[in-house]
């Protein structure tokens, strides 16, 4: 009797892969915000900070920002004419209220879309959603500043934000 | 003839290939400047410098770029930076348009004005030479 050990055992590491990537994708459905796919965007919005996900704001909040960029938040992010028109194509085409997108809504709860709100991090559901994390985390060294969702959702940068991701700190 | 024709073609090529666009942006900012030359060590110096006329939180380039230039740096918002050695980033200052770029940026961030071609050559001396 010869039994295929070595088969076997990669099969049933194939399934608990796929399993797990499965739960990841339905925790995606209410955790996931697609992550910034161009490289140009990713490039000139991704070098100060993590390139926020379109997602998370309205397209006013882009179009607004995008005409703002010489002062941005305290910084000269300003680009040429050019690059900044492609930059907020692809912000407003992928932005929370773009048609077709079904999730990322959440965030933008009680938000009125026109009101052009510039910080993720200070949308009433973002506010809720981190209610619990305490003053001194905000202000640990790791951390700093609410703007910098990796040092605490590890997975940031490929768009999940699910609890399972999450760094913990003491 | 055929052979002359090669002969500064290959010529041509040589010089193509030693001027790359590290050299071309300093041949740049010698042209803007009057002074013998670029030193690394003022450009050392730049780097490390405390400056007061720019932001509070960040008075020198090492503020974000790390003290270690060979090392990894990070933004006040905690976005991790690659190295500014040239012997560690190999692919750093070979696009003019970003150098220029940021450059800007970071001396207005620092300094509280832009840097001069001479600070700007310096600087990119101390850098290539690491
Ligand atoms: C030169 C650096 C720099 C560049 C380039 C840059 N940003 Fe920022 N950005 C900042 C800083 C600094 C903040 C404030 C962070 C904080 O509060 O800690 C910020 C904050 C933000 C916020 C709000 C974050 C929050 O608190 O919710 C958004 C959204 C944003 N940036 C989008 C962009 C986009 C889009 C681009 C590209 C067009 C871009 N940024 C390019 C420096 C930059
Ligand atoms: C100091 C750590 C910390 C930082 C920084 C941080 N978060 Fe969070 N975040 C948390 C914690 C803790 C939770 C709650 C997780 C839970 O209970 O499900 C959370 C929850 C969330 C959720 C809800 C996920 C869910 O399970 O419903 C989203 C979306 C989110 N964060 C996005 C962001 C974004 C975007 C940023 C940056 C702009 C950010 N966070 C920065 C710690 C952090
Ligand atoms: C506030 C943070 C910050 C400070 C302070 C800072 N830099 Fe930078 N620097 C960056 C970021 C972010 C980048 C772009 C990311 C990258 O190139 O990896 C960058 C890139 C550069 C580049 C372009 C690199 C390339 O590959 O072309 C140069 C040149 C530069 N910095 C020079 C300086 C000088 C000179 C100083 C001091 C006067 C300085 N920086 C201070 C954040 C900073």
């Amino acid at each position: 009797m010869n039994i295929p050990y070595r088969p076997l055992a990669l099969g049933f590491i194939a399934l608990v892969f796929s399993v797990l990537v499965l739960e990841r994708a339905q925790a995606g459905g209410s955790h996931f915000y697609a992550p910034v796919a161009d490289p140009v965007v990713k490039e000139e919005c991704g070098s100060c900070h993590l390139a926020f996900a379109p997602s998370m704001l309205p397209a006013s909040s882009w179009q607004r920002m995008m005409g703002e960029l010489k002062n941005h938040f305290g910084d000269d992010a300003s680009l040429d004419a050019d690059t900044t028109a492609k930059i907020a194509r692809y912000l407003t085409a992928n932005a929370a209220d773009a048609s077709g997108r079904r999730y990322s809504g959440k965030l933008l709860k009680g938000v009125a879309l026109s009101s052009a709100p510039q910080r993720i991090t200070e949308l009433p559901k973002w506010v809720r959603e981190h209610r619990k994390v305490p003053d001194w985390e905000w202000r640990h060294k790791d951390v700093r500043t609410k703007a910098n969702c990796v040092a605490c959702h590890a997975d940031a940068e490929q768009g999940y934000y699910d609890e399972h991701s999450i760094t913990a700190r003491k | 003839m055929k052979n002359a024709i090669a002969i500064t073609l290959a010529m041509l090529l040589s010089t193509a290939s030693s001027a790359g666009p590290r050299e071309d942006q300093l041949a740049q900012y010698a042209a803007a400047t009057k002074s013998a030359g670029f030193s690394a060590a003022r450009g050392q110096t730049l780097h490390t410098q405390n400056f007061a006329g720019g932001k509070p939180d960040t008075p020198a380039c090492t503020s974000c770029h790390g003290k270690d230039v060979r090392g990894a740096g990070r933004t006040p918002v905690g976005k991790a930076i690659e190295a500014v050695a040239v012997s560690v980033t190999p692919t750093r200052y070979t696009d003019p348009a970003k150098v220029e770029k940021w450059f800007k940026r970071n001396c207005n961030e620092v300094l509280g004005r832009e840097c001069t071609p001479q600070e700007k050559g310096d600087w990119l001396t101390y850098m290539i030479a690491q």
